[in-house]
């Protein structure tokens, strides 16, 4: 798992970089070193089915179709306006300034003021539409897939690595907010400009525009060639930072082991090889993308000079004016961006569509969904029965092999055996987080697989080994296991979990914000809290697996008191590694390798002398002796 | 903005148009010329845009390296004073006299309060106590993960800070609450604090932390590789790849903070077994939630909210230790009965 993390967390800052930022706004007229080279030389992930993602994605730009319209209406009208510059350059130089006609150039002038006016206005106003849009759209994906992960199966998140969960929700989408923001209007206005510069150059002067396009396939072979081996060297960078970064996850969360075993050198030393590696990569990656701008530049202004010359050549032969090649100069330097631009655009749509196939995957998968016919589950005595029950998490693996039980409302079964012999595995079925291969799981004589699943989870009470425990305050965290509880009935729930204590001597009592997951709770008292939850539910059927072995003996007493209390009229399952937590069960059933191999009260399993017999013999060795 | 940039550029040429019409009109200047200045002009005013976004750059990378300072200019807490002694031979008597520690360095708040107590080499020292009542970092004042805030703790009489770092921590096993295993293979994971160790060490350490056949039982035994943070074992294997890590270094000091808490009761007490032989030694502190891993302790030290509140065997402390007697009845209590 850990590897596919670091995996995801290389991706974004391969593609993050968004395209606009980096490139400098490009005026009408100027020699451009070659756009940024960045674009064209990040590495791209392909998508599988770019059409079918396309087509969905477009399912939710098209909620903001007339937005979408407008915004391309102002490409168009600003492409034309930018194009109109440098034509009406010329035209001033040709038609007034040679001719000395002052006051039609001043008439230009304000046509070309006028212009550049709408230019401005409209790439602004596209601009903040567009914004508009994507962030829109974005908000639209983020929700239906953070909604989707709400819906999935438990199974689903147990063979997913969470990294990769996390990093499509925020990554991922972030990545197609980038792409949506710049290319529809960036894509439209260089394919518009590509292909208006050539018109207009064809219109100005025929032979003057062969000659200038004479340098663009130039431009496309050197932009490869070099494009080719950086990207490389980009490559062999990220994979090299991947490493670095796991290095570094490691030694900081492992600090204390790296100072217990004195091993602080060793790791610098691990450290600073890799490091040196990155460094060679990374210089290596950064001479060849650096060489792109002065080598783009060098073929603009080679393609500059020859439209000069020959743009010369033509004036003195009388086949081109002043105006003209005044235009071409600025017209042909505008040649390659759009090219450049386009290139750079389909990589960062690629890398997009990448992402937004792996949100789309994530949105597809099949949600854990209740029978069409599913009854709901108003009242409930506790009458728990398991009958021949199968189950494997990986098929092949058998977990549970034919597990029969019995509970009778208010009784306390115990499931007792060693890890691994399947006891939390029954609780996951209780709670329906797994359903059972074969078999059936009955509640109240019902089959759980018939009932709602809101309803039944609402009637179990569930506290686990490791709770977990929100960035809110302790009061929130208590409130979860029932939202529409007041303070009071939290204080006493609190109280009833032996908790109240504890959370009066924090800093700021109930009010008291934990970290996330609780950490500035010791382990015991993150348990307290969850056994507070579990109180305030008021479930009809506890499950406890493991909840007190977290818990140091003598808060222990305490919380078995509280838990005596919370279970009486209740069905309860109380899984433990502990018999002394057990002693007061009704059933005690002894699993193991999947199976119910002894079931009985403590006393009758004991002079048994069989399998738990032996469990609790090892467990109590020391103190027949001591005693 | 951008857009507002190339506003501003596209009118600075219209303007070098209308000035410069006017002066070709007149004669004092050549279309030529106009034409060259337009270029200029674009030429720097491309050139303010790279700079203005250095400078966003720039304020970027100021923040960037004012955090970047912060951590270089971090003094370490804990350091070695110049005449620290980095020969050890230690042989485990630890004694803490007075010793008060607070996270935050000033005395509010105390986590312990004004502990002491001494034990001799080759004892095991039991801690009890509620979670929050100081254990962990009681035992972690002993490799000097922390320093005392007043007292001190001594090893064979030396004050720990007189001590190098590396020489006491060399001299100190220690498995800890929540495991971290390393990426790299299970051997070297259990070689960590000791590379050079033979490959018959590495297996007797992990033999006694009941670790050595299921290490067997995985496809590549020793050499099966693990992920980053151990991801592919459960947590008790994790924990005994972990015991047999600070077994492996033959401490003078062994420290087993709650390292068994998810081993099965039977791995547990076999890890008990085999620990008490190669403890008749050396010294070990034992954190347990577990009665029954107390039980046979030299001396066993029952903390509350950060101070020592009995001290003393299993025997006297029944007899004589109310809280004892309480944390003992409600693990064993009735089940003694049955016996």
């Amino acid at each position: 798992m850990s590897e596919r993390r670091t995996a995801s967390s290389e991706r974004p800052s391969k593609t993050s970089p968004s395209p606009v930022p980096g490139s400098p706004p490009v005026p009408f007229l100027a020699f451009r070193p070659g756009g940024g080279p960045m674009g064209i030389l990040r590495e791209t992930e392909k998508s599988k089915d770019a059409r079918g993602t396309l087509l969905r994605l477009w399912s939710y730009l098209q909620r903001q179709r007339w937005i979408l319209m407008g915004t391309g209406f102002l490409v168009v009208v600003t492409s034309v306006a930018d194009l109109l510059g440098p034509y009406l350059m010329g035209l001033a130089i040709d038609q007034y300034i040679n001719k000395g006609n002052l006051s039609g150039l001043a008439r230009l002038a304000g046509l070309m003021i006028l212009t550049f006016i709408v230019a401005a206005a409209g790439t602004w106003l596209q601009s903040y539409w567009m914004a508009g849009v994507a962030q829109r759209v974005v908000r639209d994906l983020r929700t239906d897939l953070f909604a989707r992960l709400q819906t999935l199966p438990l199974r689903f998140f147990d063979q997913r690595a969470h990294g990769d969960l996390m990093s499509r929700l925020t990554n991922d989408v972030e990545n197609i907010s980038n792409i949506l923001t710049s290319s529809f209007s960036q894509l439209l206005s260089s394919i518009l400009g590509l292909v208006g510069v050539v018109i207009i150059m064809f219109i100005l002067n025929v032979p003057l525009a062969i000659v200038s396009l004479v340098v663009m396939p130039l431009t496309y072979v050197l932009t490869r060639a070099i494009a080719r081996r950086t990207r490389q060297g980009f490559r062999e960078t990220q994979q090299t930072l991947g490493a670095l970064n796991g290095i570094i996850e490691e030694t900081i969360t492992g600090q204390r082991v790296v100072k217990a075993f004195v091993r602080e050198d060793v790791t610098i030393e691990q450290f600073s090889g890799v490091n040196r590696c990155l460094q060679r990569v990374a210089t290596r990656a950064r001479i060849l993308a650096g060489f792109m701008g002065p080598l783009m530049n060098m073929v603009n202004n080679l393609g500059l000079a020859i439209v000069a010359c020959s743009g010369g050549w033509l004036a003195v032969q009388g086949m081109a004016t002043v105006g003209e090649i005044a235009a071409f100069v600025n017209y042909a330097g505008r040649l390659g961006r759009p090219l450049n631009q386009i290139a750079q655009l389909f990589n960062s749509i690629q890398s997009a569509l990448a992402g937004a196939e792996r949100v789309f995957e994530l949105m597809d998968e099949s949600p854990e969904l209740d029978a069409p016919d599913a009854r709901s589950l108003e009242y409930v005595r506790g009458e728990v029965t398991l009958d021949r029950v199968n189950f494997c998490y990986e098929a092949g693996v058998s977990v549970l092999k034919n597990v029969s039980l019995h509970a009778e409302p208010g009784q306390m079964i115990a499931l007792v055996g060693p890890t691994g012999a399947g006891k939390t595995t029954i609780a996951n079925l209780l709670t329906r987080f797994y359903d059972v291969d074969s078999g059936a799981i009955h509640i109240d004589g019902q089959d759980v697989r018939a009932l709602k699943k809101d309803d039944l989870r609402r009637k179990l009470g569930l506290v686990l080994q490791d709770n977990f425990l929100f960035a809110d305050t302790v009061m929130e965290n208590i409130r979860y296991g029932r939202l529409d509880a007041t303070d009071e009935q939290v204080i006493a729930a609190a109280k009833l979990a032996n908790a109240d204590l504890f959370i009066h001597r924090l800093p700021h009592g109930y009010q008291t914000v934990l970290t996330e997951r609780g950490s500035n709770l010791s382990q015991g008292q993150r348990q307290l809290l969850a056994i507070a939850r579990a109180v305030l539910a008021d479930p009809d059927i506890l499950i406890l697996d493991e909840a007190t072995s977290n818990v140091d003996t003598r808060t222990e007493k305490h919380l078995q008191e509280a838990l005596l209390r919370l279970m009486k009229g209740r069905t309860s399952f109380v899984i433990a590694h502990r018999l002394s937590t057990i002693r007061d069960a009704d059933q005690v059933l002894v699993i193991n390798g999947g199976e119910i191999i002894e079931c009985g009260t403590h006393a009758n399993l004991l002079e048994k002398k069989g399998f738990y017999h032996r469990l609790y013999v090892s467990q109590f060795k020391g103190q027949a002796q001591v005693l | 903005m951008p857009s507002f940039v190339m506003l501003t550029m596209n009118l600075g040429i219209v303007g070098v148009l209308w000035f410069g019409g006017s002066q070709v009109t007149r004669g004092s200047m050549h279309v030529g010329q106009i034409i060259a200045f337009v270029n200029y002009l674009m030429t720097t005013l491309f050139s303010l845009i790279m700079v203005s976004q250095m400078v966003i750059q720039l304020a970027r990378a100021e923040a960037s390296a004012k955090r970047i300072q912060q951590v270089l200019e971090k003094q370490p807490g804990v350091q070695d004073c110049p005449e620290a002694r980095k020969e050890l031979s230690l042989r485990g008597r630890v004694a803490f006299e007075n010793v008060t520690f607070c996270y935050d360095g000033n005395d509010c708040d105390a986590v312990l309060k004004r502990v002491s107590f001494t034990t001799e080499p080759g004892q095991t020292v039991a801690l009890l106590g509620t979670t929050g009542a100081g254990k962990s970092s009681l035992v972690h004042l002993i490799p000097r993960f922390y320093d005392v805030t007043a007292g001190r703790v001594t090893l064979d009489g030396m004050d720990v800070r007189d001590l190098s770092q590396d020489a006491l921590r060399r001299n100190i096993g220690v498995a800890l609450q929540e495991t971290v295993l390393f990426s790299g293979t299970i051997r070297d994971n259990i070689r960590y604090g000791r590379p050079d160790a033979s490959e018959e060490e590495v297996i007797a350490a992990a033999k006694a932390a009941q670790a050595h056949d299921f290490i067997l039982s995985l496809p590549d035994g020793y050499d099966t590789v693990l992920g980053q943070r151990g991801v592919n074992l459960s947590g008790g294997q994790k924990q005994r790849i972990a015991i047999a890590r600070a077994l492996l270094l033959k401490p003078a000091v062994l420290i087993l903070d709650d390292s068994t808490s998810a081993v099965d009761v039977e791995t547990e007490s076999k890890i008990q077994e085999a620990l008490e032989r190669i403890m008749k030694q050396r010294t070990s502190f034992v954190i347990a939630q577990r009665i029954s891993t107390v039980l046979k302790a030299d001396k066993i030290l029952v903390l509350d909210d950060g101070q020592i509140v009995a001290e003393g065997t299993h025997r006297e402390l029944l007899g004589s230790s109310p809280i004892y007697r309480e944390i003992y009845d409600s693990q064993l209590g009735n089940g003694v009965a049955v016996l």
